[in-house]
């Protein structure tokens, strides 16, 4: 599904992935942990297509993003720091959109906004969203274009109980429903109850691999690919 | 098919967009009338040579207030990281483009409506030749908001955009100006021959806009 080998990705002159070895698995739920600047978000963007390798090797879904990285996008979903939504849409607006890109029917995001729970301020504008509503309609968007593999940026910051229990569902349904996820966060309590492996990066670096985080319902091998 | 449903998703979104925000007519709009207005006023206040120059004026001021269209077209895409959200979208870079550049188009159109109107009132232009004018200011729209949207997404992220556009996009239009200022002055002289060759030199040039823009916009994109 993911699989980096010394992956390189400059943010300006800043090698802010600096050879990275990671291997995912289909169906795995992986927790990248560690601190601001360890290149979480960048191995993110770089999974998505959004940055470019520098060097090394990066194949997402079968594709290895060297060659072409746009050829993936309509099998993934990014939930970022950013909604990536237009202001003067409503969330319904923002919703068909955005399922219509990815080749889906519209049917798929009224589906999404239902269990979001977003059918209340459907036809509020996405700019009178409060910070955690906001953060649902990502997530309403990522799941209605049913993608293969979903990257979640800090996915807990900015929601509410309900929200969490909400994304906390999401993410634990997501291997049954075919998907992959890859998780970045600094809340660990929280993303170690969902993930199948927490992996830890320092200075752009892959620098400890965990199996078996939190569930004890959840006997997946350790990976090799952690480097010292 | 796949590349005409896409462009027809991304121009229903701008336009849906500009629709609701109302800048383009509580802002673009007004701006090109003024433009009218202070060109009758710095010409001639008493309307003697302003006929002769309305080509020329008409097409200044929706020009000006192209450039404005299409930094309005880019700006919505910058907030919330909506530019990452459209290239992630999965959407190709061509059927954006085409998407994009008809928003623009069929705002620029409006505009024009409006802005002869108002060169007819002010100006005391007598009209000839509806046939040719009006294929004329669709060939120069085209030009213009092809022109401008590849020139847009060049100028997409950097910190000079609002600057650049116009520096970019001026000097690549002067063809579209030129062809759409002749046309217009050969049109109202009753010089409908003539008017039809600078229209097709509008066509070529915007044929050629779009085939460029249909096939850099998605590197662009990806770059910018």
């Amino acid at each position: 599904m993911v699989h980096l080998r010394s992956a390189v990705c400059m943010l300006g002159r800043f090698p802010a992935l600096a050879g990275a070895d990671l291997d995912v698995e289909s169906g795995e739920i992986v927790l990248l942990s560690g601190a601001n600047g360890a290149g979480k978000t960048t191995l993110l963007r770089l999974c998505a297509g959004l940055l470019p390798l520098r060097s090394g090797q990066a194949e997402v879904l079968g594709v290895d993003l060297a060659v072409d990285r746009r050829a993936i996008r309509r099998a993934l979903a990014l939930v970022g720091h950013e909604t990536f939504c237009y202001d003067d849409l409503t969330v319904v607006e923002n919703l068909h959109f955005a399922t219509r890109a990815a080749g889906h029917s519209s049917a798929a995001a009224d589906a999404a906004l239902e269990r979001l729970a977003l059918s209340r301020v459907a036809h509020v504008t996405h700019g009178r969203l409060s910070q955690g509503q906001r953060r649902r309609v990502s997530l309403a968007i990522a799941l209605a274009r049913d993608p293969r593999l979903l990257l979640l940026d800090e996915p807990h910051a900015g929601l509410d109980e309900e929200g969490r229990l909400v994304l906390d569902e999401v993410v634990r349904g997501a291997p049954g429903e075919g998907r992959t996820v890859l998780i970045a966060s600094h809340e660990l309590d929280l993303a170690r109850k969902l993930a199948t492996r927490e992996v830890r990066l320092a200075a752009g670096q892959i620098r400890e691999a965990r199996a078996d985080v939190s569930r004890p319902d959840i006997s997946r091998p350790p990976r090799a690919e952690a480097i010292a | 098919m796949m590349f005409v449903r896409d462009a027809l998703l991304v121009a229903g979104k701008d336009l849906r967009i500009e629709r609701r925000s109302r800048v383009a007519l509580q802002q673009i709009l007004p701006f090109g009338g003024i433009v009218i207005v202070m060109f009758a006023f710095a010409l001639d206040a008493d309307r003697t040579s302003l006929p002769s120059a309305a080509p020329g004026l008409f097409w200044a001021a929706v020009l000006l207030a192209a450039l404005l269209a299409i930094g309005r077209s880019f700006t919505v895409e910058e907030a919330n990281g909506a530019r990452d959200g459209l290239r992630l979208s999965g959407l190709d870079g061509g059927s954006i483009f085409a998407g994009k550049a008809a928003a623009i188009a069929v705002e620029l159109f409006l505009l024009e409506v409006v802005l002869g109107v108002a060169v007819v009132v002010l100006y005391g232009v007598a009209l000839h030749g509806a046939v040719v004018l009006v294929c004329a200011a669709v060939a120069a729209t085209i030009g213009l908001a092809a022109t401008g949207t590849v020139y847009g997404v060049l100028a997409t992220g950097l910190r000079a955009r609002d600057t650049l556009v116009p520096l970019l996009v001026l000097p690549a239009v002067t063809p579209v100006m030129l062809g759409a200022t002749r046309a217009f002055a050969a049109a109202l002289e009753g010089s409908t021959s003539e008017a039809w060759q600078w229209v097709q030199l509008l066509a070529a040039f915007s044929l050629l806009a779009v085939a460029a823009g249909v096939m850099a916009f998605g590197p662009l994109l990806e770059e910018s």
